[in-house]
């Protein structure tokens, strides 16, 4: 990336890089042209891998203790928080680590939504950034099951069913996934293995989605490409290092605010109690942060058509950067798309509002509502502006942020070609 | 920039929080009642726990497990914290059944610090057949296992009634204002001057619920007390560390023409 060819000082130094460059790797990192007007919503990739990071250190210390076992399971899980040595910390730390995770990962997601960072040329980058997202969902998922509480067993229980309702082949998948004619210990004990499988599959993704990003470079608020290196950019470190650092021990502080004072809060207090097949909760609702697509999939009456809207939802994610027709992306200089967005963003709050209560009366309604609403923002909402939007004049560059009248919407394009 | 991100994450978790499911509507909110054990350097009252565990082991346990519980966790800091002697001589007080010995027979013997809480019922059958087909619930994490918490236990306790007009109770199945469903079949075990408390406190119904909520708000979280002083110490030292490192940002973003 950078201009000039790094070449290591010592003599040892140069006789490893010329083997493995892991040098010119560590110097490629540090000197990283970094856009000089980040704001602090793109602290959060930092903030991501220090939650991966964090989670598969608690989650290793954590699978020395668990056993993953129907009949054991529980009590492992009590044995952890009463007699290991600061067992109570490490879990607490790992079960609300989850949801700052899905937290930070929200953030960052809508982030790239407002300022379109999945937009050409950074196509791969959101592409695999959705299968992080993805994995990320399935290892909390099959993480909530491990204490094998009442929530545990019957959040598995929904979930693994939805496989039911493909047609023909359904109850035999079910059956395959299942490893058993039921929710039972087989189950528990693949989903303790692919726990701790998913994880390591997410780093490798990371490493991916960063080198990617390594490419073409960071977006940045004004949406603009810039020269690099230039007075538009700071080399990462130290410059975003430290405003990194910063962000994420703001976002610790309200970590450790959960982990210490209400470390419970964020959890179902049914799932202290052990699982029992015989008994149905009341109310059987994931974790908050999958609450939205479960919305989704309980407004549509058809089961299997509840399914495929579901995954639907996220899928067409995947396809986000075709179908916004817009030459300009930063919200910012948008002024019909960043109404749109925040309506996006409170419909998605609403649906995960309404995945939480009982799909009846009102609720079913704001949950039909909200679907339909999200999935015109993309299909129909995100082509149509792209096409009429009048958008407001682009900077030449961040250092020229005075309108100069005159800016192409398409430079944002053009400049790239240069580089 | 910073005041307003940090204002957004702190709204959207407290959204986050209000967006809990709610319970069914026919349940009345428990009664609050202002623990000790609550806030931010909230510990457990000892004396509290002490007559809890009376209450806990001459009412609730003829009924109840509490299989999570060692005798030595009643010894160990942040609980009721009785001397080593007295909890040596709780345990022994217990009859455990131990073994296979060497000739492959099971015995019994007295209790010992290291052992778990003796459980009334050999298995959760046993239980519920003795109960009349209601499971009376293992107590080790009661209190985290009910929406409403510790409110919630003590409620219950003190919420038994005569069932409104209208309103037919199968035999043994009591009135409870609290409980959901306002069914439960737990008897009212508590009256006033049950238990003989050795310290002099009255043991009135009320004192008796709130005694014995204390001592199972400990033993769901006996971590309690340690975790709150952590905590404190942990964020203090985070607040610092952000103050330094957000000095150090300033001076170095000092060197380019932006803002931080």
């Amino acid at each position: 990336m950078s201009e000039h060819e790094y070449v290591p000082k010592s003599k040892a130094g140069k006789w490893f890089n010329d083997r493995l460059p892991l040098l010119t790797l560590g110097a490629h990192l540090t000197d990283y042209p970094t856009p000089k007007n980040l704001n602090y919503w793109w602290t959060f990739g930092g903030i991501l891998t220090f939650c991966l990071i964090t989670q598969i250190v608690t989650g290793i210390i954590l699978a020395m203790h668990y056993v993953a076992h129907a009949d054991l399971a529980f009590a492992s899980v009590e044995h952890i928080m009463r007699d290991v040595n600061y067992g109570w910390l490490i879990r607490y730390i790992h079960s609300n680590g989850a949801s700052m995770f899905f937290l930070a990962v929200y953030i960052h997601i809508f982030r790239s939504l407002f300022y379109g960072s999945y937009k050409s040329p950074r196509e791969v980058i959101w592409i695999i950034g959705l299968m992080i997202y993805l994995l990320m969902m399935a290892a909390a998922f099959m993480g909530y099951v491990l204490p094998w509480g009442q929530m545990s067993f019957w959040g598995a229980t929904v979930i693994t069913n939805l496989f039911s309702a493909i047609p023909l082949v359904g109850d035999s998948i079910t059956t395959w996934l299942w490893g058993a004619y039921s929710v039972d210990n087989p189950t528990l004990n693949r989903f303790f293995s692919l726990h701790y499988l998913i994880p390591f599959l997410i780093l490798g993704l990371v490493i991916l989605h960063i080198w990617a990003l390594h490419v073409p470079g960071n977006n940045n608020p004004v949406g603009i490409d810039i020269k690099k290196p230039s007075k538009d950019t700071v080399p990462f470190h130290p410059y975003i290092t430290i405003k990194d650092a910063f962000a994420l021990l703001v976002f610790m502080i309200i970590f450790a605010g959960f982990v210490f004072f209400t470390p419970n809060v964020l959890g179902h207090s049914d799932n202290y109690i052990p699982a029992n097949p015989l008994v149905t909760p009341a109310h059987i609702v994931p974790e908050w942060y999958l609450l939205p697509f479960y919305a989704i999939l309980r407004s549509v009456p058809d089961k299997l058509g509840g399914v495929i809207l579901m995954f639907s939802a996220i899928f067409i994610l995947f396809v986000l950067p075709w179908l916004d027709t817009s030459k300009v992306r930063s919200a910012v200089f948008r002024p019909i798309y960043r109404q749109f967005f925040w309506i996006l963003v409170i419909d998605v709050l609403m649906l995960g509002y309404v995945g939480a209560m009982p799909a009846e009366g009102i609720y079913l309604v704001l949950a039909r509502v909200g679907t339909i609403y999200y999935f015109l923002h993309f299909i129909v909402v995100m082509p149509v502006v792209g096409y009429l939007e009048k958008t407001d004049p682009i900077p030449m560059s961040i250092s020229e942020p005075v309108l100069t009248g005159g800016a192409e919407p398409s430079l944002a394009r053009k400049v790239n070609d240069k580089v | 920039m910073i005041k307003s991100s940090i204002k957004l994450i702190v709204l959207s978790f407290l959204l986050l929080i209000s967006l809990r499911p709610l319970q069914s509507a026919e349940m009345i909110d428990p009664i609050k009642v202002d623990w000790s054990f609550k806030g931010l350097t909230g510990t457990f009252d000892r004396a509290s726990l002490q007559r809890g565990f009376q209450v806990y082991k001459e009412v609730c346990a003829s009924c109840h497990s509490m299989q999570y519980l060692s005798y030595r966790n009643l010894g160990e800091p942040g609980g009721p914290e009785f001397s080593e002697q007295e909890v040596k001589a709780i345990a022994a007080s217990f009859e455990i059944e131990d073994g296979p010995d060497s000739q492959g027979e099971m015995f019994t013997r007295p209790g010992k610090p290291s052992d778990k809480f003796k459980s009334p019922y050999p298995n959760v059958q046993a239980a519920t057949a003795a109960n009349g087909g209601a499971y009376p619930p293992d107590m080790s994490v009661l209190v985290k296992a009910r929406k409403g918490g510790a409110n919630y236990i003590y409620s219950v306790l003190v919420g038994y009634e005569d069932p409104p007009q209208g309103v037919t109770l199968d035999e043994g199945v009591y009135y409870n204002k609290y409980m959901v469903g306002n069914k439960i079949k737990m008897p009212n075990n508590l009256m006033d001057g049950l238990v003989e408390y050795s310290d002099g406190t009255e043991s009135t119904v009320d004192q008796m619920a709130k005694d014995v909520t204390t001592f199972l708000a400990w033993a769901a979280e006996p971590e309690l007390e340690e975790r709150h002083k952590t905590g404190v110490k942990v964020i203090i030292y985070l607040i610092l560390l952000t103050t330094l490192v957000y000095l150090s940002m300033k001076k170095i973003w000092s060197r380019v023409d932006t803002e931080v």
